[in-house]
């Protein structure tokens, strides 16, 4: 059994490990795709980005090796410490901090950029799991939620001060602590917020505010009606119910024209519909749908997509590397991405169910709740039906970063999972 | 399981919902994808040649020249010394500046034409110092030029697309040039030739990255068609010379052939006023000119009464119908009484009073008498006026009257053949051939246009049949082949009857009203005409100096050149026209002019005062009116 475990490929899933090279193959063909000029010939060209991008991925693969070398229980073990520190490693933007894009989320080592918010989410999830893998944690108590909220919005924030959008993956977490018991009131009424809020931007105040005073009135006649004493004991909800929607929508107006910023806006206003401008504000968005829709059925083959080469699409290679795959490979590689995505979802679930102790299923879960929720941002962005977010698609879009971060995030649970039947 | 329940349910519901939208974007919206449509395909146009036009002669009349736009990258523009650079383009420095300001919105890096058209001279002075100004260059345009400044009217322009044909006919792109009228217009397809296409990949910036597709769906240019006209550059030009201060038309055919000799309208303009820098100035100034009208061919447009000539397409319908013969007779009382009311008399001046006249010396001395007579014997001969007037109709357009001629140029008229119904409708049904008698002398409600009459003396050079009148003979050197123009036309009239007729068109030429400007040794065969006009200001009906008409063919047998010249306003047929017909069937036959004087006393007839004077009586009454 000793012998057994030395051997760091010992126990693995292999189809896990399947998935992931398939992914970050084709992933680095679109990006050669993407960043390739006629000029360049070289595979080997370091100074492209495809070259860059081949660099990170050979590198890679002994971040992975030491991964797998680390006993499992490793990771629980210090995982209190590895969040802790990369915690340390956000703050210390604000001092260390460089500037790209706009979001002063980069450490600059020479000529290497590391983003730590790509690394700061498998510290996370390790912590969440840590914390709730405690055998005497309960869920259903307040307590213990604020124990979990704390530890999935104190990166949140810090991440959200520079980058918003990235926060967002953050929410993530709820699908975890939705599986290990937490009340599905949660979700319920956070995604009953998201529809009461773009319901807002669309419809305005007025009309949500008279209609959903409507709906509280109905609610309370029909409650009155079946119960006569209705309003004796529960005068006090009913008059918060409505002094919580009120104050809600009108928040919610608020916010959307003051505090989020003029291209956030835009952003909304372009999914929604309100705003027919492909030229500035929509122009990503319009040229990241009609590179795909051009790329038909069959698509037009590798390097042969007019509007990639032409790079008429922002940050192809990066956020919007999806397009390229719609262009190049057309509808039939597009879906495939998309069903790959989804077998990788379905396996670590289903591996992560597995699991005898809690930990790695927690960890488990969180793996796949994030990758989850970037496919839906991501691929939701360029194909055009959630607003512009910039987030990178896992496995795919270039950047060394985002690359080892989620190699990290999924590998450790490859570890995990390989060793789930020894009781730690 | 039943806790992973929800991720695995979001997971299914997301993918599938993902990819039924790359279903509806790439399958459902991709079909109706074209690869060469997108904005990131440039197509650069291979811009052919125009085809040049030659005379029937093989003179040169329309070739190409070279025009240099200067144009600009304002991105590209380096600090550069202005006042040298504007004292090379001769323009201002406020003019360099709004001119680099537009260039500026338009787009910072993309390339646009800063100053059109720059003068040869210029050109020169400015490539020798090009290299100073960064951001600037020089862009060769093909633009017309015209060797010969004459037949404006036939050769038309060219101009800069409009934006309704454009958008309507996917050939031309905004800013190309495109034939506006003339030949320039009727022949544009051949002329224009074929654009090539050369496909490129572009980026978003719009800087090319290469051929597209390595070049397959290019296309290379096809140049365009020469054409050679029928038109006579000589007689051409020597009928434009004799015209000035003149308006009117010129129509020189060749009977055996149909074909155009000279197309002349007066005033016209020269054709290298619409190229180049000041061709919009120009065209204002041409196009606005409603006195002179200096765009509109009389010769082809101009619908007058016919006057005299018409005499002789209502003799020929006379004999065909047997109503007269040669031998008949009338007696011209000084004039036509077709009513009892003292004014319904219609007056001749052929002076031969109380004696019988016969064909002959009705056609030399145009006596209107006589054609009244024939006309209301014509119109009588059937068993009611309206047949009789239908079956008169039918013979008049079947020498290409009343309708439009089908001749090769864009412009022209139907002119007017009443027939029965017209003046049923007219007059509600109580009429008969004396209500319309005026129609016997070419006056009436007849119109004809210049061209029409020259196709009538054609047909009756001919005995009896005409070609369409056309203005292309090849294209390409190849003759044309076009049945239209090539498959002779037969009138009503059969071969027989025209003999009579043009014995006595001989004799105006001999003794009657032309004599005085007979060719020695050529035998000139011909109608004089004298045509009243009135013309409508307001609610007043006024009358104007007559126009002066004459057509003429030559020589007698074997013609080869018929010829209507109408002069506006010019009086007697015989003072103006005849001496104009009589040079041109000179200048055609034998090359030269012998009869100075006749030329001389031509060019002396100005009858530019009498249009004044006309202008500002029209004008007098449109004020008083008012």
């Amino acid at each position: 059994m000793r012998q057994e475990q030395n051997n760091i490929f010992f126990g693995i899933d292999w189809l896990l490990v399947l998935f992931f090279t398939l992914l970050v193959g084709f992933g680095w063909i679109n990006i050669y795709a993407a960043s390739y000029t006629d000029e360049t010939i070289q595979v080997f060209d370091f100074s492209s980005k495809y070259g860059k991008q081949l660099l990170w991925i050979l590198f890679s693969i002994p971040l992975i090796i030491l991964i797998l070398f680390i006993n499992a229980k490793f990771y629980q073990r210090f995982s209190s410490i590895f969040f802790i520190l990369s915690l340390l490693t956000l703050i210390g933007l604000f001092i260390f901090g460089t500037e790209i894009n706009g979001a002063r989320s980069w450490y600059r080592f020479g000529g290497v950029s590391l983003q730590p918010s790509e690394f700061a989410k498998t510290f996370t999830a390790l912590a969440l799991a840590k914390l709730m893998s405690d055998r005497k944690y309960n869920l259903s108590i307040l307590k213990n939620q604020i124990k979990a909220f704390i530890i999935i919005f104190l990166p949140a924030l810090l991440i959200a001060l520079h980058d918003p959008g990235s926060a967002i993956i953050y929410l993530a977490f709820f699908f975890v602590l939705n599986r290990e018991g937490l009340t599905l009131a949660y979700i319920i009424f956070g995604a009953l917020s998201i529809v009461l809020f773009i319901a807002t931007i669309i419809a305005g105040v007025k009309v949500i505010m008279s209609s959903l005073y409507i709906l509280i009135t109905i609610y309370s006649i029909y409650s009155i009606y079946r119960n006569k004493r209705f309003l004796k004991f529960n005068w006090l909800k009913v008059v918060a119910l409505y002094l919580f929607s009120s104050f809600f929508i009108l928040s919610a107006d608020y916010s959307y024209n003051n505090i989020l910023k003029k291209h956030q806006r835009d952003r909304f206003e372009v999914i929604l519909g309100k705003t027919s401008d492909t030229k500035q504000i929509g122009y990503n968005s319009d040229q990241s749908i009609q590179t795909i829709s051009s790329g038909k059925f069959w698509g037009k083959g590798f390097l042969e997509g007019d509007k990639t080469q032409g790079n008429f699409v922002p940050a192809q290679d990066t956020d919007y590397i999806f397009s390229v795959v719609g262009e190049e490979w057309g509808f039939v590689g597009s879906s495939l991405v998309i069903f790959l995505f989804m077998a990788l979802l379905y396996r670590i679930i289903y591996r992560a169910e597995k699991h005898a102790n809690k930990f790695g299923r927690i960890y488990g879960y969180g793996v796949a709740s994030i990758l989850f929720f970037h496919l839906i941002v991501n691929i939701g962005m360029v194909i055009g039906v959630l607003p512009t977010v910039g987030i990178p698609l896992p496995f795919f879009s270039y950047g060394g970063s985002s690359l080892w971060g989620f190699t990290l995030l999924l590998f450790i649970f490859i570890k995990l999972d390989a060793q789930k039947s020894y009781d730690w | 399981m039943k806790r992973s329940f929800l991720l695995y349910f979001l997971i299914t519901l997301i993918g599938f919902l993902f990819v039924g939208r790359l279903f509806q974007l790439q399958v459902i919206k991709g079909s109706d994808y074209n690869p060469v449509k997108t904005s990131a395909v440039k197509v650069k146009f291979d811009m052919p040649e125009r085809g040049y036009v030659y005379d029937r002669n093989g003179e040169l009349l329309v070739a190409n020249q070279l025009s240099y736009d200067v144009t600009i990258v304002p991105n590209e523009v380096t600090p550069l010394d202005t006042l040298e650079f504007c004292s090379l383009l001769k323009i201002s420095k406020e003019n360099f500046i709004k001119r680099f300001k537009k260039a500026e919105n338009y787009a910072p890096w993309l390339e646009s034409v800063f100053l059109k058209q720059l003068a040869k001279e210029d050109f020169a002075y400015l490539q020798e110092k090009l290299h100073k100004f960064q951001g600037f260059n020089i862009q060769k345009r093909v633009i017309r030029n015209y060797p010969i400044k004459s037949a404006a009217n036939v050769l038309g322009y060219i101009s800069e697309v409009n934006e309704l044909v454009a958008k309507k006919d996917n050939y031309y792109q905004q800013g190309e040039l495109i034939g506006k009228a003339g030949i320039e217009a009727q022949y544009e397809k051949i002329l224009r030739g074929k654009k090539g296409k050369k496909y490129f990949r572009r980026d978003r910036f719009n800087k090319i990255k290469g051929p597209f597709k390595n070049g397959l769906y290019d296309s290379t240019a096809v140049n365009g068609k020469d054409i050679m006209l029928t038109i006579d550059s000589k007689l051409q030009q020597y009928g434009e010379y004799l015209m000035k201060g003149k308006r009117g038309g010129i129509i020189a055919l060749e009977p055996s052939s149909g074909e155009i000799l000279a197309l002349v309208t007066s005033p016209s303009y020269d054709p290298n006023m619409m190229v180049g820098r000041l061709r919009s100035p120009n065209s204002v100034k041409l196009i606005g000119d409603s006195i002179n009208k200096p765009m509109y061919d009389r010769g082809l447009k101009g619908t007058y009464p016919p006057g005299s000539p018409f005499k002789l397409v209502n003799a020929l319908i006379g004999l065909q119908e047997n109503v007269i013969d040669e031998n008949t007779h009338f007696v011209c009382n000084g004039g036509y009484r077709y009513g009892n009311r003292k004014n319904e008399f219609m007056k001749c001046h052929c002076d031969i009073y109380g004696k019988p006249i016969q064909l002959n010396s009705a056609i030399s001395k145009s006596c209107n008498s006589y054609f009244a007579n024939t006309y209301k014997r014509i119109i009588e001969k059937n068993k009611n006026s309206k047949s009789g007037m239908n079956n008169w109709s039918t013979h008049v357009k079947s020498f290409g009257l009343g309708n439009y001629l089908g001749y090769d140029l864009p412009e022209g008229d139907k002119g007017l053949i009443p027939d029965g119904d017209y003046y049923n409708r007219m007059y509600r049904y109580k009429w008969n051939a004396s209500t319309n008698i005026s129609n016997a002398i070419g006056q009436g409600e007849v119109l004809t246009t210049p061209i029409q009459l020259a196709n009538v003396t054609a047909a009756i050079a001919n005995r009896g049949f005409f070609y369409t009148p056309h203005i292309v003979k090849k294209i390409n050197n190849q003759a044309i082949t076009d049945s239209s123009y090539t498959i002779p036309k037969h009138t009503t009239i059969d071969k027989k009857h025209f003999d009579p007729i043009i014995q006595g068109m001989h004799e105006v030429f001999k003794t009657g009203t032309a004599s005085w400007v007979n060719i020695e040794g050529v035998d000139i065969v011909g109608k004089t005409g004298t045509s009243e006009n009135f013309m409508r200001v307001g609610r007043k009906k006024i009358k104007l100096p007559d126009h002066s008409i004459l057509v003429a063919f030559a020589p007698k047998n074997n013609p080869k050149i018929a010829v209507a010249v109408f002069i506006e306003n010019g009086g007697f047929g015989s003072t103006v026209a005849a001496p104009i017909t009589s040079l041109m069937i000179e200048k055609y036959l034998t090359g030269m002019i012998n009869r100075k004087w006749i030329e001389e006393r031509m060019l002396k007839t100005d009858l530019s005062p009498i249009y004044e004077r006309q202008t500002i009586a029209i004008k007098q009454i449109e004020t008083g009116t008012k």
